[in-house]
């Protein structure tokens, strides 16, 4: 028995490997009212849940910590009415000024996971957090580090570029095609950046909202080229969810990172509108 | 000599105010039966071949409102907002106007006069789009030539928001 497991293991870590999120991951979003607005110092408000279909909050509230609002000029906007019910949070931005705003949920944190006596321990923190919690000669200790960042882009009058510009920490976006310039039967350019190089080879998944009242998935699968590029052709207006990862994917085998040297694992999300033509 | 001839055309047709051609739209409103209708907000502009934009003749809106809140729906003229109105400070002289009730509205422009006097000679169209709250949209194009050297009539329908479209180019 024990050397069955032992034979199909590496089988099933491969094939684990292979998947861009474990089997049952939810999805976590924000949803914007709108992207393209006119008039004088419009409204947004969002959405943010974490759910299995996409846009419906019936599972569990998006935490807001680590939002972050920029505005067109690159200062920071200030989110208001910010709030987190039972299956949503929610807040609203005014778009005082003319021009792109990006909201951004960042977050960077440590992940530990370890056995004392074949029993699975997990905690997530800083390195300095985790040193405590970790106890002495842990068994099967793994750490990785989960880089992750959630965008949505809207836009009061024309669009800019400012906010666009990398960050050059993690998994990142950087529009070729302006991400309020999208419209149905439009093909769109992005590039994804690795902390700041281009992110070859990354698989890039693309959902079209409204999930629940169709039978298939409807996913549009594109890959990065040397330089980073992929592009989308827009089948249909509508709201859509991109997503991408990079590094080891959960429970794959290979190194199991120290608190100096963590795993890293970077992921990226973004709600995109496209409109009618 | 046929070279000198052409290089000589262009000259003469790089100089479009010399043109005294007029370009006439009619834009039919169509009277609907709903329960809440509203005038359609409605962008009328030319367009080159590829359908990339030229110039604006027209925008008609809620001009009236007070603090220029009328704005806050242009963006529901969905292809002239992404072509040309988000690079327009509104309302601008000469093109933003109050919304048109049902019925046929004629619109000239003289080929002396901002925007058809700097017009390159070419294949153009001539756009209509219409977006009426708590409605739909439509866009109806009708192509011509600019200048004309003949007298050019054409026309299309919309289906829903919009009626008869014509224009008419005579030199």
């Amino acid at each position: 028995m024990t050397s069955l497991l032992l034979r199909a293991a590496p089988i099933a870590l491969a094939l684990a490997a292979l998947l861009p999120l474990p089997a049952h991951a939810h999805r976590s979003w924000m949803l914007p009212s709108a992207t393209v607005l006119s008039g004088n110092e419009p409204w947004v408000t969002v959405d943010a849940a974490v759910s299995n279909d996409l846009f419906y909050f019936d599972h569990n509230p998006l935490k807001l910590d680590g939002l972050v609002a920029l505005a067109p000029d690159g200062s920071k906007a200030t989110p208001e009415n910010l709030g987190t019910g039972k299956y949503r949070s929610t807040f609203d931005l005014k778009l005082a000024h003319k021009g792109t705003y990006k909201l951004a949920l960042v977050n960077d944190q440590l992940m530990a996971s370890w056995k004392v006596g074949g029993e699975n321990k997990r905690a997530r923190g800083s390195a300095e957090s985790l040193a405590k919690e970790i106890p002495a000669n842990p068994q099967d200790l793994k750490i990785t580090r989960n880089q992750s960042r959630m965008e949505v882009f809207v836009t009061s009058g024309k669009p800019s570029d400012s906010v666009l510009a990398p960050t050059n920490q993690g998994l990142e976006l950087v529009p070729i095609t302006h991400p309020n310039d999208l419209f149905a039967g439009g093909q769109a350019s992005f590039r994804f950046l690795i902390d700041g190089k281009p992110a070859a080879g990354v698989e890039v998944t693309v959902i079209p909202g409204g999930v629940r009242y169709r039978d298939q998935l409807g996913e549009i699968k594109a890959s990065t080229d040397a330089d980073g590029k992929f592009n989308v052709q827009w089948p249909a207006a509508g709201m859509y969810w991109l997503t991408a990862s990079h590094g080891a994917a959960p429970g794959a085998a290979g190194p199991s990172g120290t608190l100096g040297e963590p795993v890293r694992r970077a992921s990226y999300s973004a709600t995109l509108e496209v409109l009618p033509q | 000599m046929r070279m000198r001839y052409s290089v000589a055309m262009t000259a003469v047709l790089g100089v479009p105010s010399a043109w005294a051609a007029d370009l006439a739209v009619k834009v039919e409103i169509p009277r609907l039966t709903v329960a809440e209708y509203h005038r359609p907000y409605t962008a009328v502009w030319i367009e080159k071949a590829d359908q990339s934009f030229a110039a604006n003749l027209a925008v008609w809106y809620d001009v009236k409102m007070k603090n220029n809140e009328g704005t806050k729906w242009l963006k529901d003229i969905r292809q002239w907002w992404r072509k040309s109105g988000r690079e327009l400070q509104l309302p601008v002289d000469g093109l933003s106007g109050a919304t048109r009730a049902p019925g046929e509205h004629a619109l000239s422009f003289s080929g002396a006069k901002s925007p058809l006097d700097k017009l390159p000679a070419g294949d153009y169209q001539v756009v209509v789009e219409a977006a009426r709250e708590v409605g739909g949209r439509e866009l109806v194009r009708v192509p011509f030539t600019w200048p004309p050297t003949t007298v050019q009539s054409n026309k299309a329908k919309g289906e829903r928001e919009l009626g008869a479209v014509s224009v008419d180019a005579k030199p």
